[in-house]
Formats: structure tokens, C-alpha cells, sequence
């Protein structure tokens, strides 16, 4: 294997709050191939939002700072490139799809025009040909009356077309990497499948990799190839997805799998959860974020901060307990 | 083997029949007249039996929220008739519904919007008392609260705190706590879990079932995640714009959903194994849910439909009694 596509190295981003300063990304680290699609897991306050946008350094500063690290995209640091470099590489080659499409959406401005600005923008195309490069990118989408709809407001569309029109714009410029943050949450169960199989569709016609951020572990299971769980900030256990599920190295990882619903398990059954409550980032514990809740927990979780370490030569660990663990 | 179905034989504690929502859509600015009605609801019918937990789902629009909301009798019924314990609460006006209400109480998404931010923890879960009035006075209160957030898993020294002051689930935990107060009889949960993070779910899915062990309780449980309803429910209805489409046990419906939506929302829903999914056939619908102003002719469905025929297009399939004791509303199963 060549160099990554992406190179995430030791990653730390804090926020500056009222309570003090608080570390919402930790020292996280982890490599994307080119075509790849990597899914980064974890619940609400894991990080896992903060660490795509510090990737495209989208994060608000002040109150945000990204502290430390490298961000490696194709042999160029994005923490190192000046403003403009970074702009022309946002929505170019690295594109971003969010949760909530109407409020990434401008609503006075048509689909179309959206769609068609990056590619004017960053491709130098001329309006009239990136209009019909908008067009011709909403029927790949499969938005129905692609035609016609390029001269859409937002507000028309229903909130899977919105989503679909969100997935034309990230393709515009043919982006190597896109990032699509929980990008299904707000949608019907039956539209989720839709545009997640567009998006898995897509990227694999243009060879784009892909960093997919959910809560959802079906969801991570159906698409992607390799997982990083994050849990208070940091990376606690990483690996191709197949063997993560097969193998969980973290107690974090095997709670949370106990813990869902299946459709294919008997109903009925007692579901196994993970007691105790999230963490607050502004008091994390000296050790393991995850000892309060874990019930291995000895008396090095409480002092001292387990390391992220390969358990085989892809799977890591962030558990001081790894090598006893197997679900 | 936890919370097994109550059988055929139990008393209905609830029952719907027919029931309809209708409302008007309004246009004008001056001469404000009716152009039309969303059918939120349209031709409802199901039984809940006591110690029973029936599952409503459904993607929005579908009726679910509406269908709950005029049971407790919170907006106006078009038609059809709600019936519970045997008393036919249709048309029961405020006064007569007071007493009724202490029987049938509700747990809603939002645990951060459905409890008063300036109350105490205690003022919230004691507050039906105020309203319903309790002998005993002031001492009573005390010890009834106190013994209701032990039930729900919380500590007595809760009790002086603010909403604020909880997490998702603890909220999530106070509002069960206080639609427990009154000992009713049954319990509307609208999407009671899925503001909460994953890890923290299953607590509260846990603590309704244990719950209803303890307590003998009835839950009619509304949620769009199909995987948690079966986890949950002993029966579930699975509706689709304004109507239910199947009616059957958690273990038929998974095993032998009838009805192509059924099947759909099934296949959608992505199981978390790698190994499992790369052999699942992906087979998912196209296009979305049509506007409830302006539900399709014959079936609702046959829009979506993978198996929709001529008939489907003209012809409304009436809900058809199954063996088991399901119902499915298709023409394939006519």
C-alpha cells in the first residue's frame, strides 16, 4: 500500500467554555486509503463530530482551537496551508455533507445554482455549462425530474431530496474524500437506505473515499470497511469493520453491540445496557474515560490513560485489558 | 423469559375502532374557508390488552403521534370510537375525562422539553398529586415521590434537583416517574427512546419492561425504529398514511411480514453484522412517503409498491383477518 490519501496524526482540538477548557478531541490518529470508507462511531459528545470538522478546519475559533497534530491530505498538512489553500480545497477536492440538509442549504438561492457554484468556483466552468453539470449530477443522484428541478428552492423539496441534492453538490468537483456527518439521522427509515446505498453507489463510481459519521452500528456494519469508536474524545478501538464486530477489543465496543436491538435475534430478550451515564468532557477521569461505566474497571483504569495499541497488526485497542478480552 | 404475552383470554384495556382524524386545511386571508384535510388518521382499528405493549410504527406521517394523542382524547376525533376499560370515551368532554386520565397517562420524546425547567424534580413527579388531590398531605407526598424515583432507578436526593441538572436518560426516567404517579393502567409512550444516546436506551427499554412486570402495566409503545419496537412490544401495527397496513405477533411479523411495506421497512433497517449484511439482499424502495393532504387512490402503498398490480391502483384493500390472529390489508393476501 502507497501513502494514505489521509493521514490524521495526533489530532487534538479543545473548546473554551464557561466550565473551563475542554478537550473534545484527544490525540486521535488514523488513516484513510483512496477509495476507502472508514465510519467513525461514538455517541453524542465523543468527538467524532469535531474531528471532521478540524479535518477541513471548520472549527469556530475562538471559542474552538485545534491544539495540535497534522492533517495529511494527499502529501499537503491542511493544518499548515494558509486560508485560501484550505478554501480551495473545501467543497473541491474534500467535500462535506451535514445531518440537516435545509440548514446547509442556502433557501433563497435555486438547487441548481448551488450545485453548479462550486463547479464554477473551483473548475473555472462557465455558468452555462455548470448549470447543466448541476443537472446532469441531480439525475445522477436520481432526484426524479432532474431537469426541471435545477431551478428548485430547497423549501420545495422534500427532506430526501434536499439530501440528494446535498450528495450532487459534494460530487460536483469529482472530490477525492467526502465527509458526511450522520447524514441520514433526520430521515424516514426507508429514505436512510436510499440515500446511504446513493452515497455508497457514488463514491465507489468515483473512486472517492469516504468518512462516514454515525451512531448507528447497522448502519456501520452495511457500508463501511474499517471503524474507529470514539469515546470521550479519543479513539478506543479501530480496525477493518468485519473483525471489530467479530472480535471487539474495547468494553466500550462490546457494551454498546449488547446494548441494540436486533431484528435477527429473538425478541423478548433482556437487553445488556451500558449502566452509568455519557462523560462530561470538562471533568474526565485521570485513567480510561470509560472506567466509571466499565465493569472490568481495576484500579490502573482510574490512573492511568490506557494507550491505543495493536492488538493484531490492524486491529488497536485503547483498553489496558485488550489481550483478556473476547466478547 | 422476560415479559412473555399476556394470553387471548386478558381484558381489553383498550380498544379503537374506526378511528379518524381529519384536519381542515384553511386558505384565504379574509374569507377563510376549508380546501381541504390532511387525514392524519384515517380508519384506525386495534385492541390492547392489559399487560400487553403494543407497538404502533411507522415512518412520519403515517399517524402514529395522531393516533396517540386522540386516544388520550388531546385533539378532536373526526370519527370512530375509542373505548376504554369498557367505557366509550369518545365523546367525553373535559370534566368527564378527568378521572379517565388518572388511568391513561403518556411518556414523551422529548426529555428535555416535556419537564418544566423551573420545577424541582419532586414538584414534577408530585404535581399530578396537586392536581388530582392525595390524602395524607404534605408527608404522603414526600414519601410517594421518594418511592416513585426508586422505581424508575433514581436516588431520593434527587428529588431537591432541577431538570437541568439530569442527563437525557435521568430526564427520560423522571417524566416515566411522574406518568407512574396516578397508577395508571395504561401508558402511551411516544418515541419514549430515541432522543437518547444508544448506550443509554437500553436502560430505559429495560426499565419499561420491568415495569410493566412489576406494576401489570399496558404500554402502547409509537416509535419508527422497527428494531426497538420488536424488542419491545408483544404486538405491533405498522402503519402507513393514516392507516395500519399489518397487524401481527413480534415474532410473525419478523418472520413472515405479509404486506410489501412491512417487508420494506424490514429491509431497510441494516442488521449490525458485516457478515450478515454482505449476504442480505438489498432490496429498498424507491421514492417517499406522498402528503397525507393527498393520499393515493386504491392502496397508499402502490406508489412505493415493488408489487403493485392494476387493482392496487382503484381499489382500497380492506384490512383482512389472518389465522394467528394478524391482519394484513393487501391484495395480495386477499
Amino acid at each position: 500500500m502507497g501513502a494514505p490519501l489521509l493521514s490524521v496524526k495526533n489530532l487534538s482540538t479543545e473548546f473554551r467554555t464557561e466550565r473551563g477548557t475542554v478537550k473534545a478531541v484527544d490525540d486521535v490518529s488514523f488513516d484513510l486509503a483512496a477509495g476507502e470508507t472508514l465510519a467513525i462511531v461514538g455517541e453524542s459528545g465523543s468527538g467524532k463530530s469535531i474531528t471532521a470538522m478540524s479535518i477541513l478546519r471548520l472549527i469556530p475559533q475562538p471559542p474552538g482551537r485545534i491544539t495540535s497534530g497534522e492533517v495529511v491530505f494527499d502529501g499537503q498538512d491542511l493544518l499548515k496551508v494558509d486560508e485560501s489553500e484550505i478554501r480551495a480545497i473545501r467543497g473541491n477536492r474534500i467535500a462535506m455533507i451535514f445531518q440537516e440538509p435545509m440548514s446547509s442549504l442556502n433557501p433563497s438561492l435555486t438547487v441548481g445554482l448551488q450545485i453548479a457554484e462550486p463547479i464554477n468556483l473551483h473548475r473555472k466552468t462557465p455558468w452555462a455549462a455548470a448549470m447543466d453539470k448541476a443537472a446532469e449530477l441531480l439525475a445522477r443522484v436520481r432526484l426524479p425530474d432532474a431537469k426541471s428541478r435545477v431551478k428548485s428552492y430547497p423549501h420545495q423539496f422534500s427532506g430526501g431530496m434536499r439530501q440528494r441534492a446535498m450528495i450532487a453538490m459534494a460530487l460536483a468537483c469529482q472530490p477525492q474524500l467526502i465527509i458526511a456527518d450522520e447524514p441520514t439521522t433526520a430521515l424516514d427509515v426507508t429514505v436512510q437506505a436510499q440515500i446511504l446505498a446513493l452515497l455508497k453507489e457514488v463514491t465507489r463510481a468515483a473512486n472517492s473515499a469516504l468518512i462516514l459519521i454515525t451512531h448507528d452500528l447497522g448502519v456501520v456494519a452495511r457500508y463501511a470497511d474499517r471503524v474507529c469508536v470514539m469515546y470521550g474524545g479519543r479513539i478506543v478501538e479501530a480496525g477493518p469493520a468485519r473483525e471489530i464486530y467479530a472480535r471487539p477489543r474495547h468494553p466500550y465496543t462490546i457494551g454498546l453491540m449488547a446494548s441494540i436491538p436486533r431484528l435477527d435475534q429473538e425478541a423478548g430478550q433482556r437487553l445488556v445496557p451500558i449502566e452509568g451515564q455519557p462523560p462530561n468532557l470538562a471533568k474526565l477521569p485521570p485513567g480510561c474515560a470509560f472506567a466509571p461505566r466499565c465493569q472490568r474497571a481495576a484500579d490502573i483504569c482510574r490512573s492511568e490513560r490506557p494507550p491505543l495499541v495493536q492488538t493484531t497488526p490492524e486491529h488497536l485497542s485503547a483498553c489496558h485489558f485488550h489481550a483478556q478480552l473476547s466478547a | 423469559m422476560p415479559s412473555s404475552a399476556p394470553d387471548a383470554s386478558s381484558e381489553t384495556v383498550l380498544e379503537v375502532r374506526d378511528l379518524k382524524v381529519h384536519f381542515p386545511v384553511m386558505a384565504g386571508a379574509v374569507m377563510r374557508k376549508q380546501v381541504g384535510s390532511v387525514k392524519a388518521v384515517d380508519g384506525v382499528s386495534f385492541t390492547v390488552r392489559r399487560g400487553e405493549t403494543l407497538g404502533l410504527v411507522g415512518e412520519s406521517g403515517c399517524g402514529k403521534s395522531t393516533t396517540g394523542l386522540a386516544v388520550l382524547k388531546m385533539l378532536d376525533i373526526t370519527s370512530g370510537h375509542v373505548v376504554f376499560e369498557g367505557e366509550d370515551i369518545t365523546n367525553h368532554d373535559r370534566a368527564r375525562m378527568r378521572p379517565i386520565r388518572r388511568r391513561m397517562q403518556m411518556v414523551y420524546q422529548d426529555p428535555f422539553g416535556s419537564l418544566n425547567p423551573r420545577m424541582k424534580v419532586s414538584e414534577i413527579v408530585g404535581e399530578p398529586f396537586e392536581v388530582h388531590g392525595l390524602p395524607g398531605g404534605r408527608a404522603a407526598y414526600r414519601e410517594k415521590v421518594a418511592k416513585l424515583l426508586d422505581m424508575v432507578g433514581l436516588l431520593p436526593d434527587m428529588a431537591d434537583r432541577y431538570p437541568h441538572e439530569f442527563s437525557g436518560g435521568q430526564r427520560q426516567r423522571i417524566g416515566i416517574a411522574r406518568a407512574l404517579a396516578l397508577e395508571p393502567s395504561l401508558i402511551l409512550c411516544d418515541e419514549p427512546v430515541s432522543a437518547l444516546d444508544v448506550s443509554i436506551q437500553a436502560q430505559v427499554v429495560n426499565l419499561f419492561q420491568e415495569l410493566q412486570e412489576r406494576l401489570g402495566l399496558t404500554y402502547v409503545f409509537i416509535a419508527h425504529d422497527l428494531a426497538v419496537v420488536r424488542h419491545i412490544s408483544h404486538r405491533i401495527a405498522v402503519m402507513y398514511l393514516g392507516r395500519i397496513v399489518e397487524i401481527a405477533s413480534r415474532a410473525e411479523l419478523y418472520a413472515r411480514p405479509l404486506h410489501p411495506y412491512t417487508q420494506a421497512l424490514l429491509a431497510a433497517i441494516p442488521i449490525p453484522d458485516p457478515e450478515i449484511e454482505a449476504g442480505r439482499p438489498q432490496q429498498i424502495i424507491t421514492g417517499e412517503v406522498p402528503s397525507a393532504m393527498r393520499p393515493p387512490p386504491g392502496c397508499r402503498f402502490h406508489t412505493r409498491c415493488p408489487q403493485a398490480m392494476d387493482v392496487c391502483k382503484t381499489v382500497d384493500p380492506p384490512m383482512r383477518e389472518m389465522e394467528g390472529g394478524r391482519a394484513v390489508a393487501c391484495h395480495l393476501h386477499q
